[in-house]
């Protein structure tokens, strides 16, 4: 029995300490989203007709490495954690939204694997 | 309305989706959706590139032809402007979150603020990267 009343319970992570890490999630991955994605467009857009030395040589440069790790791996966690959410609104049938929501995790899973294997090969190879 | 409920099924509906005018904001947020969903797709584009730039000429060499095909710039624009309209989107939703922006004179001009800066950004970058490059040729 507690004296605490029920607003200081739920107030701030509340009572259970946790089940908002979904909302949270999104929103941080949200605000770190917002300059690597500025960064992204504009590499990706000087990167334009570029060779694949280029492209290689500019992957390889460590800072742009680490941004596109982190656009990656912020990336494919905001996808995942709103995909879930669109899959929980209209997918009624349980069978097929467990599925899909499975589907979810091991495609952002999947991506992340191969994107971060490529990025990796390219940057220690030529670092 | 005693003979309808005779006939059996036909029970008042609330009108479908289709009649309603659309808000500016009921637009910017299924759009906002709509562009994620798109945008998911989009992580393919990125790993795929990655990994063909990773693997060697040839891949890498597929993976330009294909971008640079007609139907490959209309992917690249739609990725583009998805990721753009999404970050204008998102930034307006993070205000949301921080309480401000509700006054739905204010939820109206942010949002045809979105859509018109997104649409400029996108095509700015694009023509930025594509014109001088000669990229498509």
């Amino acid at each position: 029995m507690s004296v605490r009343t029920p607003l200081a319970r739920v107030e701030g992570l509340g009572a259970a300490h946790r089940g908002t890490e979904h909302f949270t999630r999104q929103r941080a991955t949200a605000v770190a989203l917002a300059p690597l994605s500025i960064w992204f467009v504009c590499s990706a857009l000087a990167l334009v007709g570029a060779d694949r030395t280029a492209a290689a040589e500019f992957l390889a440069q460590p800072l742009n490495a680490v941004l596109m790790a982190l656009f990656i791996i912020a990336g494919l966690i905001h996808m995942a954690t709103g995909l879930q959410v669109v899959i929980e609104d209209y997918v009624h049938n349980e069978g097929g939204k467990v599925a899909l929501l499975l589907l979810n995790k091991f495609f952002a899973w999947v991506v992340g694997a191969g994107a971060i294997y490529a990025l990796l090969k390219i940057a220690l190879l030529r670092g | 309305m005693a003979e309808q409920a005779k006939k059996g099924r036909a029970r008042p509906l609330s009108p479908h989706l289709e009649i309603y005018r659309w808000p500016v904001t009921m637009a910017t947020s299924i759009t906002h959706r709509a562009t994620g969903v798109a945008l998911s797709m989009g992580t393919l584009v990125v790993a795929w590139w990655l990994i063909a730039t990773a693997t060697g000429e040839d891949a890498y060499d597929t993976f330009s032809k294909i971008a640079r095909s007609p139907l490959g710039l209309l992917i690249l624009f739609g990725f583009v402007w998805s990721l753009v309209y999404h970050l204008l989107n998102g930034i307006r939703h993070l205000v949301w979150d921080a309480g401000y922006g509700f006054e739905v004179k204010t939820a109206d001009r942010t949002g045809v603020l979105v859509i018109a800066l997104s649409v400029i950004v996108a095509i700015a970058a694009f023509a930025f990267a594509f014109l001088g490059t000669g990229a498509t040729s």
